[in-house]
């Protein structure tokens, strides 16, 4: 269930990424398309009844069944580039808004 | 016409992944990975490179890589060199918000006066969200978390206190120091690493027993950089948000 | 049976929030849809054992990336009254 809806948030973030015409709303639909994959990529390594993959005083030894950890790995360096990236594209947001005092991209253009 | 159009492209998209998830061999259902089919067993078995009789909490000694979360020892150990790359990434992007915000030097003023208790008592509340992320940067090989959320938090609680006190301004040289010695502290670690076993970022420090504090040889090292390093990247990315055009 | 319950919610939500996101006419208000997203997601992540991701995500997501876009929301209405 959760993989379809990591699906369906990725193709929603898709479609807002496709048709907003404001730079602040794109940024956004960037962020709800990499929260989607994130979860899509997750929930590929998913197992029911899988412990997380740490191993503690509960969780002792290699041979129980656990969640596979590769995607949270890949995931956790996603997130991490994810604010990297969405912090320069809001720097440029701010840069544009600086210059032609509008977010939106229909609005520019004269000056 | 154009919302027509997107709305079939992503329609059409979605439906051809759905498709192709539904008779795939190597992509299970939801909740029903194969791990054995995987490269993942040999990173929980520890065993990527030769072959060891288990895994046990607390008693295993000198294992391949000595972390006792897994995810970790994939991150810092495994693929160490992608996170080399990944924090780079994280610098470059840090280093174009300086170039395009970089010119303005005074800071966003508040909407309201901070008071003296609301000053004082987030510089309390800063040392114990500090002390946190160091928490969490160190005990990265043991517990969830880890020098990315580490650093994350250490940022945080800068931002805590650009927003309790509308005076305050962190010493953004301090910054930039810190970040480039952690960053040139990773590399020479890679090279140690090329120089003593022969593999760049290879761990050449004794694995100790699984689960306790000293182990897993480089790992809580290469953590504590990373946290250092992304917490000053994070924070001055912060500082040059908060700052505005003019004087 | 309750996990799979929860799935469901959980699923529910994070797309009505991700619709309210999109579709809202105020800034601000998106940016704070986005915001309970990633907080959701979070829990997303817990029901799928990634405690590591979960924690990343909660910082960073919901905290961090959050600011950033209030900040730039912040900046311009500063400007935008000096006119």
């Amino acid at each position: 269930m959760l993989q379809i809806a990591g699906l369906l948030l990725m193709m929603l973030g898709l479609y807002g990424l496709l048709t907003n015409r404001n730079v602040i709303k794109i940024i956004l639909a960037l962020n709800i398309l990499e929260i989607g994959l994130n979860i899509f990529i997750i929930s590929i390594g998913f197992v029911r009844g899988g412990e997380a993959p740490i191993f503690s005083s509960e969780t002792t030894s290699n041979a129980l069944v656990y969640v596979d950890p590769l995607p949270q790995a890949l995931v956790l360096t996603a997130i991490v580039i994810g604010v990297g990236t969405t912090a320069l594209g809001l720097a440029f947001a701010k840069q544009i808004y600086a210059k032609y005092h509008t977010f939106e991209l229909d609005e520019m253009g004269e000056e | 016409m154009k919302k027509v159009l997107a709305l079939v492209f992503v329609l059409v998209l979605g439906a051809l992944i759905m498709n192709h998830l539904n008779d795939n061999n190597l992509f299970a259902g939801f909740g029903d990975a194969m791990l054995e089919n995987r490269v993942s067993q040999s990173y929980i078995d520890r065993d990527a490179t030769e072959n060891n009789d288990g895994v046990v909490f607390d008693e295993s000694l000198d294992l391949e890589s000595g972390a006792a979360n897994t995810v970790t020892a994939i991150v810092a150990d495994y693929r160490s060199f992608d996170t080399l790359g990944e924090v780079t990434v994280l610098f470059i992007s840090s280093f174009g918000v300086a170039l395009l915000l970089g010119q303005s030097k005074k800071r966003i003023a508040l909407e309201f006066k901070p008071n003296f208790m609301l000053k004082i008592g987030s510089r309390a509340l800063f040392a114990v969200i500090l002390m946190t992320g160091v928490f969490v940067s160190i005990h990265g090989h043991l517990t969830p978390g880890g020098g990315f959320p580490g650093g994350a938090m250490i940022a945080s609680s800068m931002l805590l206190l650009y927003l309790a006190d509308d005076e305050f301004r962190a010493k953004m040289r301090g910054f930039k120091i810190l970040e480039s010695v952690m960053g040139v502290f990773y590399i020479i670690l890679g090279l140690a690493g090329l120089m003593i076993t022969g593999f760049f970022l290879e761990n050449f420090l004794d694995n100790g027993a699984l689960g306790t504090l000293f182990s897993a040889g480089m790992i809580p090292i290469v953590y504590i950089i990373i946290g250092l390093k992304v917490g000053s990247e994070i924070s001055s990315v912060i500082d040059h948000f908060l700052s505005e055009e003019g004087a | 049976m309750l996990i799979n319950v929860l799935e469901i919610i959980v699923s529910i939500l994070l797309l009505l929030l991700a619709f309210l996101a999109l579709s809202s006419k105020s800034l601000i208000k998106s940016v704070m849809f986005l915001s309970s997203l990633s907080m959701l997601s979070v829990v997303a992540f817990v029901l799928m054992k990634a405690p590591d991701v979960a924690l990343t995500e909660a910082v960073i997501g919901s905290g961090l990336v959050t600011s950033l876009f209030v900040f730039t929301l912040l900046a311009t209405r500063k400007v935008g009254q000096k006119q």
